[in-house]
């Protein structure tokens, strides 16, 4: 077990690549309880969040789920989060562990007059079911239909004899739900869950495959490709970004740098020669550091090393030749589209 | 549980003397804390080394070990095996899994290594 943000948490069960493959090929049981909630209540609940986040609340129907952010004035990165809309009136963020005080801290201190705003971290314990078989598992322990929540859709309902919200996200670039239980009831759900899904391979897995899995789809991890340094602009999540919307927390900023060519781009890199970057380890180019790695593994689906990083936005290019500097041996990598993986639909 | 034909270092490393030449390989304990090893570097033969020196480097999915020689001297033959079964060394590190053979220069470092019950307790306590 390691410490993460204070909680302990499983790297691993059997083994990062053996539970990797099973989310890619059948189903994987993740302990995400450690994942922040703030919830939004009230009158004026979503013009709250409209203003606290760039993504376009207004947009959202009721049910339905986005990425968005909180961002500084100055449009960097205080954290990325998912705005889960019940109603205009009732929305939850989930937020990520190691920044869950901060969040909270930063939402609480914007002015909310007649609002509540909550953190509910305590009163949730979250588990993810992903992969292929996901929904089929979670189908035989529930009577809410399945089929009704599309992909970042949510609905109440029972799992398992116990009241859950079933969510239709993930962070692993399969299908799959993220199941809010009561913490008291969080044993008996993941135990059932177990029960019910290893005859169709699930397996328990740990942070370490949960790593990898979100590194080979591309998702962002706060710390790494993103952080108080980081735009939206320059981390390829534009999408997110809705400036039409009306004003909200560094939008000023976002729109000025707009305007400005960027000087660096996230890209997806694969190592060609021997060896495995990691986080931290600088890109070089002509004998000239041009950027950083913010994510490197193995990975279990290609059985290459890769990644993503910062480069200059010339060398962003995919087929761009490029090294890496690790630990003091040049190896070569080249840059490539991204997502390395996508699942098949 | 460890084999009683090696000595061990304090970073994890056995090894094991034959004549003039010592093999060299990291131990079941330092396996399992890295996980599945998908990667292992090694030095080229003939490349010599001073005792205490990184001679290579191991990666799991999740870390990287550096792996140090205990003994000065030049690496007479690597694990080519490795380069395509890097797992090796997790399912057979004291075997199959060995890193390096290394021609020594003196032998007088080996005497400062533990022994395998002296390694074993040194596990226990957590290091």
């Amino acid at each position: 077990m390691v410490d993460f943000a204070g909680w302990e948490m499983p790297v691993q069960y059997a083994g990062v690549i053996d539970e990797h493959r099973a989310v890619r090929s059948a189903a994987g049981l993740f302990d995400v309880s450690h994942m922040g909630q703030i919830r939004v209540a009230g009158a004026g609940a979503q013009d709250f969040v409209q203003r606290l986040t760039p993504n376009d609340v207004a947009k959202l129907a009721p049910g339905r789920i986005h990425l968005s952010a909180f961002l500084t004035p100055e449009g960097t990165y205080i954290d990325d989060l998912l705005v889960c809309k019940t109603s205009p009136e009732e929305l939850l963020l989930v937020v990520n562990a190691s920044n869950a005080a901060n969040d909270f801290a930063w939402a609480a201190a914007q002015p909310h007059p007649g609002l509540a705003v909550e953190d509910v971290s305590e009163r949730w314990a979250l588990i993810a079911i992903q992969g292929p078989k996901a929904a089929a598992i979670v189908a035989k322990l529930t009577a809410t239909d399945l089929g009704t929540i599309r992909n970042y859709g949510f609905a109440t309902g029972q799992v398992a004899g116990k009241p859950a919200i079933l969510s239709r996200t993930g962070y692993t670039g399969e299908d799959g739900f993220e199941l809010f239980v009561e913490p008291a009831d969080a044993g008996a759900v993941w135990d059932a869950l177990l029960d019910a899904g290893a005859p169709m391979g699930l397996v328990p897995a740990g942070l370490g495959a949960r790593d990898t899995l979100r590194l080979e789809a591309a998702m962002p991890l706060y710390g790494q490709e993103i952080d108080r340094e980081t735009t939206p602009w320059e981390a390829g999540l534009d999408w997110v970004i809705k400036l039409d919307k009306g004003d909200f927390i560094g939008r000023d900023a976002l729109v000025a740098s707009r305007a400005r060519p960027l000087t660096r781009k996230l890209i997806g890199y694969e190592v060609v020669g021997r060896g495995i970057a990691r986080h931290g380890h600088k890109f070089v180019s002509g004998g000239r550091e041009v950027g950083v790695v913010t994510s490197g593994t193995f990975s279990p689906t290609f059985e290459k090393a890769l990644g993503m990083g910062y480069v200059e936005t010339a060398l962003a290019v995919p087929g761009t030749a490029l090294e890496i500097d690790v630990r003091g041996r040049a190896i070569p990598a080249r840059v490539v589209p991204l997502p390395f993986y996508k699942r098949p639909r | 549980m460890y084999p009683t034909d090696c000595r061990y270092t304090r970073e994890h490393e056995w090894v094991r003397i034959e004549d003039d030449t010592c093999v060299l390989g990291i131990t079941d304990f330092a396996q399992n804390q890295l996980g599945e090893v998908v990667f292992v570097e090694t030095p080229e033969v003939g490349h010599v080394f001073d005792a205490g020196d990184e001679i290579g480097t191991i990666e799991s999915v999740k870390a990287v070990a550096e792996v140090y020689t205990p003994v000065a001297g030049e690496i007479v033959e690597v694990n080519e095996n490795l380069k395509d079964d890097p797992q090796s060394v997790n399912e057979d590190p004291h075997g199959d899994g060995w890193l390096v053979k290394i021609k020594y220069s003196s032998s007088s470092a080996f005497a400062e290594l533990m022994d395998a019950a002296a390694y074993e307790e040194y596990t226990k306590e957590g290091k």
